[in-house]
């Protein structure tokens, strides 16, 4: 297997006024050609952050302060502007959240569309609005040529999302990150964008980062699952090994509250406590303090992940034989 | 498109009604007719008999929708002082100020576009503070001091520019004296200009930059940058044309209320326009004149927001779908 993407020791520290969160804490993460890899983790893990640092479009005062991001043989983290400009939208396409929000509402489809293509392929405007139709079509959008003089606001959130879609193929990327593409949409749409997306890359073999909070969807789209936590990886592995054999606490955790796996309890099964604050992180490992299983070792120090007999990487010290009971 | 058109042309013609009866409220209490039209030599019975024969005693409702009817025709009344209908007085002097607002119109705007996107995009620069630090300066400085500055440094001083009227004038159309044309006019025409705009373009600044500021933190800006599109790009044609929108707004309603901002650069450069002939015609007490200066005033306004309503909805693709439906 060919590596599209690797990931070595990436860090993102956002320097605030009341101090430095580290949003990111040395994260690994290698993806093959073709692969679908799920990040998962709660709200405020760091997800976003680290698929937006992949293309170095973090928010401010976001910065990569150290690792490497290793993309066709370059470390695209040191790129300049003007060499990773020629990377984003390209060779690594996003898909954002909102559909609503995505899109620019005073610009027709096509303009959005035709300038992504003119931004990097070396082709007349026509040829452009072939590949526009064609991509459209793609993503089963029906009678496209009317569509490209529409706006935004004339199509419904599944549609637009769709039309995100499309623009993300048009200059055939190696790699996807759809950072949540489903959560702002209709219960009854997320399942259909989630298997077109599945589909294209299936056919276009092009590489995924799905970031989800929703374990359910990413055991069908992904091949592999890492677990973030705040800022870390605590489990990475294949996602049915994931799926039915979780070995982090944390990752246990979230599938004890999967409302499938409440078996038919009224209440969830919630993680109790919170995640610790970026900025007072505990010393040792951050998921100590909500952790049923912890010992007197998980205070002091921070576990690395190690791999298990099963292939699962897992961050735990009661899970990776430094501390088998 | 057409509708909304319709409805905003519909709320102007409103407007103007309301207006048009301050006006005459005005005239019927405090204006005397017999006067302007006989003077003071005349007895008592024949002002009387005068005042019959006019229709001043009718009721209220009776003569406003004289007034009303007369002012559809353009007449508004005589002017006690100049002895000449007041809509012909106020059609001489309009040219005079319409060029100067005109004028100013196209400063603030040459100026505060690129001056507002600069302060938004490069915030942090040494010029970005500046055009900030002195837009606040230029804010709480009145117009009257600015003008009598720029007199001192520029006219007196320098002996740059002249001081005050209008200067060369040309006749174009049969009545519209234009001091564009020639280059003494357009000096005579620089300092009241530049006086005129200095209280609107730091406002324009602010706006646009806020605005803009407000625009680069959205969604579909970051999307535009993801898309890996030139920074010209994305601040020109995805931020800027979102920032344009409630600027158009503001500036429509700036436009005209400059209108009437130019009595006092008026009267400090002698500018032979409406603003000065109105503090004039309030200083002989020619209500006609001063009420007819008021409608006048007032239909301008209302033409100007009008437009701008009309192509804010050509800009906004949301109203000019909605219209269409
Ligand atoms: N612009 C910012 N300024 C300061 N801190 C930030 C900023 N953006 C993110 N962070 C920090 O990074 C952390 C991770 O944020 P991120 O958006 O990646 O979370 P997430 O895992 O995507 O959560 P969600 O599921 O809610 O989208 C946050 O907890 C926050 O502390
Ligand atoms: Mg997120």
């Amino acid at each position: 297997m060919e590596t599209l993407i690797d990931i070595k020791n990436l860090r993102v520290d956002f320097a605030l006024r009341s101090g430095t969160v580290r949003a990111v804490r040395d994260v690994s993460l290698s993806i093959n050609k073709g692969e679908r890899l799920g990040i998962v983790g709660e709200s405020g893990a760091g997800k976003s952050v680290l698929g937006f640092s992949i293309i170095n479009l973090i928010s401010k005062p976001g910065k990569i302060t150290d690792g490497e991001i290793i993309f066709k043989g370059h470390d695209i983290s040191k790129y300049s502007y003007d060499q990773m400009r020629k990377i984003r939208g390209n060779r690594i396409s996003m898909i954002f959240q909102d559909p609503m929000m995505t899109l620019n509402p005073v610009l027709t489809i096509g303009t959005q569309m035709m300038e992504t293509v003119l931004a990097h392929m070396d082709v007349s405007k026509k040829e452009a609005e072939k590949i526009c139709l064609e991509k459209l079509t793609k993503v089963y959008i029906p009678s496209p040529e009317k569509r490209l003089s529409q706006y935004p606001h004339e199509f419904s959130g599944g549609m637009r999302q769709r039309i995100v879609i499309a623009i993300s193929l048009l200059t055939s990327p190696n790699l996807i990150i759809a950072d949540e593409p489903t959560t702002a949409l209709d219960v009854t749409i997320q399942a259909e964008i989630m298997d077109l997306l599945l589909e294209l890359c299936k056919t276009e073999n092009m590489g995924l980062i799905l970031i989800t909070h929703d374990l359910a969807v990413v055991s069908e789209v992904t091949q592999r699952i890492a677990v973030l936590y705040a800022g870390k990886v605590v489990e990475l592995g294949l996602s049915e090994q994931i799926i039915n054999n979780p070995q982090h606490p944390y990752t246990q955790g979230l599938i004890q509250a999967l409302p499938q796996m409440a078996g038919g309890k009224k209440r969830l099964n919630q993680i109790p406590g919170m995640m610790p604050s970026l900025l007072d992180m505990p010393k040792g490992c951050p998921f100590e303090p909500r952790c049923t299983i912890c010992i007197e070792r998980c205070k002091q120090e921070i576990p690395i992940l190690k791999e298990l007999e099963s292939g699962t990487q897992v961050a735990c010290f009661m899970r990776n034989g430094a501390n088998k009971r | 498109m057409f509708a909304f058109a319709v409805k905003r042309i519909l709320q102007a013609i409103m407007v103007m009604l309301i207006i048009s009866c301050i006006g005459f409220a005005i005239k019927h209490n405090f204006g005397d007719p017999v006067r302007d039209l006989v003077g003071q030599r005349v007895t008592p019975t024949e002002r009387a008999e005068i005042r019959e024969r006019l229709g001043l005693n009718d009721p209220f409702m009776v003569q406003y929708a004289r007034f009303l009817g007369d002012a559809v025709q353009g007449d508004l009344g005589q002017s006690y002082f100049f002895k000449k209908p007041a809509s012909e007085v106020i059609l001489k002097k309009a040219p005079a100020t319409l060029e100067l607002v005109l004028c100013s119109a196209f400063i603030i705007t040459f100026l505060s576009v690129p001056l507002g996107i600069y302060a938004a995009i490069k915030p942090q620069k040494w010029f970005s503070r500046f055009i900030m630090g002195s837009s606040i300066i230029g804010v709480s400085m009145p117009v009257f001091l600015t003008a009598i500055l720029l007199i001192y440094v520029f006219a007196v001083e320098l002996h740059w520019l002249p001081s005050y009227g209008r200067g060369k004038t040309v006749c174009i159309f049969g009545w519209w004296d234009s001091g564009l044309l020639t280059l003494d006019g357009l000096k005579h025409l620089i300092m009241p200009s530049i006086a005129l705009s200095s209280i609107m373009l730091p406002l324009f600044i602010r706006l646009i930059r806020s605005e803009m500021m407000e625009v680069l933190e959205s969604e579909y800006v970051k999307y535009a940058w993801a898309k890996g599109l030139k920074p010209r790009r994305v601040w020109w044609v995805h931020a800027f044309k979102n920032t344009l929108l409630p600027v158009i707004t503001v500036g429509g309603v700036q436009l005209g209320i400059m209108v009437a901002f130019t009595i006092l650069t008026e009267t400090v450069f002698q500018w032979q326009g409406m603003g000065s002939m109105f503090i004039e015609s309030v200083e002989r007490s020619d209500t006609s004149l001063m009420v007819a200066y008021l409608v006048f005033v007032g239909l301008i306004f209302v033409l100007v927001n009008t437009a701008v309503d009309i192509i804010y909805g050509l800009v906004n693709p949301t109203i000019r779908v909605a219209g269409r439906k």
